[in-house]
């Protein structure tokens, strides 16, 4: 319906915090994959031990934090550093799991519209409309809350409902490559209608559909938190990001550190995705990568 | 003109048609609603008859379409927590929401109009990478932690601001901010990018050409042909912003239809939930309407779509 939505937005042009932003982006992500791989092994608390002797520890730079537990304890007494290590699992998971199916469906839309226009793409434009229509947080609770929470529940809502924006850069991208000569040079070789789309047009959108997945991938990992944050999100005791900050929200005004710990661990992570995406969206403009 | 709009009204009504169905098929998801409803200490009997009483009992299309014919003329039906009617329940907690989504758009656009006049016109200085930081920091925090950090600075430690509840004007001022920055990104951007492409331009060459004060070249010459995607997407935000403001309603205490909607969802009470789902949708399909008959008062061009 709404042209002002269903077009991409333009490439922001000129200046943008150029090659050292791709970087920074990049290191933080791997930081964090480190955080969630071997992190837990690095830290000599499991996340998941009660001590209520050692309630609400501040951390190390604060007074009364120490070595033991270096960024403090939460509020029944369970090692902040390791719950906020294995939050980074669930928060990568989240992201990427997400990206997996909601690019599958968005891309598949996409590009069958994108190509074969008319009716058809007439048919994905509408989907891409519906979809937009509808209040994602507000389903997504209402989903986990008729369901029940679930680490699985979560990612599948979040999947069916964030692919309108690789739909909308799947179709735009590939009208935009649909009469090129390769493609009918491939049509004129006698390529199926499934392999030209396949071997031709996914892999020369490809690069697009990545900005789109890492923009993406960090909506899924803010939502996550906030729907766990609300309570309809991942199941504790598991320790999302979204729930400590939740278990916390109690506390925060004595001990305002036990909700700044894993909110800031949130946001770097989802500034540092958003760097990688703007770099990755600079090198495509720049044409270093095609 | 007019076609235009009739198309673009039809094309809205049909999106309207299917969020209803999806909203109608979203709170028949879990396997037995009569058995959500009675509650866990229920005995067979009960469950019984809170599937009569509540028509569950026929087969789904029937309960569609009852519920359908009802909706179009504003009858949700009765909300089983509140005891009271949907629409009512929805009519006295609007104001609330639409204050709020008002007052976050109001102050969406005062922030990031002016920070990306400011970046556009300092294109590639510190001053644009600074906007673009400040940009990309707001899009990484998550509202409701946001919400939090200004409750403990503003309204514990500097005692400025309520923290939760409605008492006056002000306690609209932090969920407002809250909400502002879900949209001040994209806007900033927008604005930014809007305002580069105008500055390009022949016309303001001209303009610079006769000898125009560069105020009167940005204001009135660049910012009123850089405004037209704003002004739309503004529209479109604030849709984005009704439907978002569950988190923040939440956060804050506000009672307001996300909040009703959250009490609703945590108590099975689906009637509700439905509803909201669906009122949400259909303001936000207002909104992009409104968006696009604007765009094409404002741009000749776009009519011919």
């Amino acid at each position: 319906m709404s042209d002002t939505i269903i077009l991409p937005a333009p490439a922001p042009s000129g200046s943008r915090l150029g090659n050292a932003g791709f970087v920074i982006g990049l290191a933080i992500c791997g930081l964090v994959v480190l955080m969630a791989l071997v992190g837990n092994f690095m830290v000599p608390h499991d996340p998941w031990t009660q001590n209520l002797n050692e309630r609400l520890i501040p951390p190390f730079f604060m007074e009364g934090g120490g070595a033991e537990h270096l960024l403090g304890t939460d509020q029944i007494g369970r090692d902040y550093l390791a719950r906020l290590m294995y939050g980074a699992r669930i928060s990568l998971m989240i992201g990427l799991a997400t990206v997996i199916t909601s690019g599958l469906i968005g891309v598949t839309l996409g590009v069958v519209g994108g190509f074969f226009g008319g009716k058809v793409d007439d048919v994905v434009l509408f989907a891409i409309t519906c979809r937009l229509s509808i209040p994602i947080v507000l389903v997504a609770l209402a989903v986990v809350g008729l369901l029940g929470s679930s680490l699985f529940l979560v990612v599948a809502t979040l999947g069916l409902l964030l692919w309108d924006r690789f739909a909308v850069v799947a179709r735009a991208t590939t009208m935009q490559i649909r009469n090129l000569d390769y493609v009918s040079a491939a049509l004129c070789a006698g390529i199926s209608t499934p392999q030209l789309l396949l071997r031709e047009i996914l892999p020369n959108i490809a690069p697009h559909i990545a900005v789109v997945a890492t923009l993406e991938a960090a909506l899924a990992i803010l939502l996550e938190a906030a729907l766990s944050f609300l309570g309809l999100g991942v199941p504790p005791p598991l320790p999302s990001w979204g729930l400590m900050i939740a278990e916390g929200k109690d506390y925060m005004f004595f001990s305002p550190w036990v909700i700044m710990v894993p909110g800031l661990a949130l946001c770097i992570l989802v500034f540092g995705i958003n760097l990688l995406g703007d770099g990755l969206r600079d090198l495509l403009r720049t044409g270093r990568v095609t | 003109m007019t076609r235009f709009i009739l198309r673009r009204l039809a094309v809205g009504i049909l999106v309207a048609f299917t969020v209803v169905v999806l909203s109608f098929m979203l709170t028949r998801l879990s396997s037995d609603l009569a058995i959500s409803i009675a509650g866990p200490q229920a005995t067979q009997t009960d469950i019984e008859i809170i599937r009569k009483a509540y028509g569950l009992d026929r087969p789904l299309y029937m309960q569609f379409f009852s519920w359908v014919g009802r909706a179009a003329v504003g009858d949700f039906g009765e909300s089983f927590f509140f005891k009271d009617k949907v629409s009512n329940l929805i009519a006295s907690r609007m104001p609330i929401t639409m204050t709020l989504g008002l007052v976050g758009l109001v102050l969406a656009l005062v922030m990031s109009i002016p920070l990306g006049i400011l970046a556009a016109v300092r294109e590639g200085t510190w001053v644009d990478k600074a906007v673009t930081l400040f940009t990309m920091i707001g899009q990484a925090m998550p509202s409701f932690w946001l919400g939090l950090i200004l409750m403990i600075v503003f309204g514990l430690w500097l005692g400025w601001l309520p923290i939760s509840g409605i008492e006056s004007w002000q306690s609209f001022v932090m969920p407002g901010v809250v909400l502002a920055f879900t949209a001040v990104p994209a806007l900033t951007r927008l604005t930014r990018s809007g305002m580069m492409e105008a500055l390009s331009s022949d016309y303001i060459r001209t303009a610079r050409a006769k000898g125009l004060l560069r105020t009167s070249i940005i204001f009135k010459h660049a910012l009123r042909n850089a405004a037209i995607p704003v002004v739309s997407i503004a529209a479109v935000q604030l849709g984005f912003m009704l439907g978002g403001s569950i988190v923040t309603e939440t956060v804050f205490a506000l009672h307001g239809v996300g909040f009703l909607a959250w009490e609703s969802i945590g108590k099975n009470d689906f009637p509700v939930v439905q509803a909201v789902v669906l009122v949400l949708a259909v303001l936000y399909i207002a909104l992009t309407l409104a968006a696009d008959i604007l765009n094409a008062v404002l741009d000749p061009r776009l009519r011919s779509a």
